[in-house]
């Protein structure tokens, strides 16, 4: 639902990077989307093509990079993916703690 | 066809958002508010919950911005009992954003006291989106069930205080506390779990107590 105004955000930052870098056109934005950002990929991509019709991004591509959420285990340091209803880390059964890494959300960069 | 060429960016997608919550932040910290954004599903009990909180302020004064999607059953409540409450529609969105906040911020006139800011129900976005709060405070149920920590990590995650609510029905329904627990301990290590009642009432005067020793 809230990709709408994040999509026009988006469209936004990357036209005016364009403008100052004097490209008429964007060809490309890699986009970095973690699976806890609570943005669906698909979502932006939909809405994407409809908001940049007169933008410099009309015709560019949404490069989307997803990231899988990783637990940080707290007794052996390892970065691990969650198991279904569990927080147990693989290699030692230590417990996990949440990161950083899934909640990522930003424009990487844009090809000109 | 010329090649591409490549322009770092490297911006986050939430700074807009995030910068008008800081803003929001200062000025509510300026005017001595201590700004709580109360989370959770739909039907736990937010409304009712903050009328039990506000009965036992004695003394602070207490705001209330509503959001909902739609209506204001929740406001007319609220103002009914004295409450300065301003209604947020979002009309849609699933989650209250910070410029919305502002506006309503300005509306309420708020001075000396705590702002209680109901979000959307829901249990995904509203942890997501900074409103210029200094607390979060998560309401779950045991009628929920006792896999949402597992199911809803970030929401879990980000509160600083957890209640548990409608403990009344513990005996009729199959809550596991423990394993309830031990996802919330997993991805918070320090936020209070309190078990409440709105129904007996038992618990708020904790969850008062927690507030008053931050609201000064
Ligand atoms: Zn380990």
């Amino acid at each position: 639902m809230h990709e709408y105004p994040i999509t026009q955000r988006i469209i936004e930052v990357a036209d005016s990077y364009a403008r100052e870098n004097n490209a008429d056109e964007v060809k490309i934005i890699n986009l970095v989307v973690g699976d806890y950002s609570g943005y669906v990929a698909s979502s932006i991509e939909l809405y994407f093509d409809i908001i940049a019709e007169s933008s410099r991004c009309a015709k560019a591509k949404l490069h989307i990079e997803r990231v899988t959420p990783k637990l940080k285990c707290n007794k052996c340091g390892e970065y691990f993916e969650r198991k279904p209803f569990s927080f147990e880390c693989p290699t030692c059964q230590g417990e996990g703690s949440p990161t950083e890494i899934g909640q990522e959300f930003y424009i990487r960069s844009i090809e000109v | 066809m010329s090649e591409n060429r490549e322009i770092e960016i490297m911006e986050s997608v939430y700074d807009k958002n995030d910068e008008v919550a800081s803003k929001i932040n200062a000025e509510l910290t300026g005017k001595n508010i201590y700004a709580i954004n109360v989370m959770g599903a739909p039907g736990v009990g937010k409304t009712t919950s903050l009328i039990q909180i506000i009965k036992r302020l004695d003394g602070i004064t207490p705001y209330v911005i509503e959001g909902d999607i739609e209506a204001d059953f929740d406001t007319k409540t609220l103002q009914s009992l004295g409450v300065k409450t301003v209604q947020i529609n979002t009309g849609g969105a699933c989650h209250l954003d910070s410029p919305l906040i502002g506006k309503a911020v300005e509306e309420l006139k708020v001075d000396n006291g705590v702002l209680f800011i109901e979000n959307i129900g829901n249990l995904v976005c509203p942890a997501e989106f900074m409103i210029g709060e200094h607390a979060k405070m998560l309401i779950s149920t045991v009628t929920e069930g006792s896999d949402k920590p597992y199911k809803y990590p970030l929401a879990f995650e980000k509160a600083n205080i957890i209640i548990l609510n409608k403990c009344d029905l513990l005996p009729y329904v199959d809550f596991d506390e423990e394993f309830f627990m031990k996802g919330v301990r997993a991805l918070n290590k320090t936020a209070p779990v309190i078990k409440v009642s709105g129904k007996t009432e038992e618990g708020y005067d904790e969850v008062v107590a927690w507030i008053k020793e931050r609201v000064k």
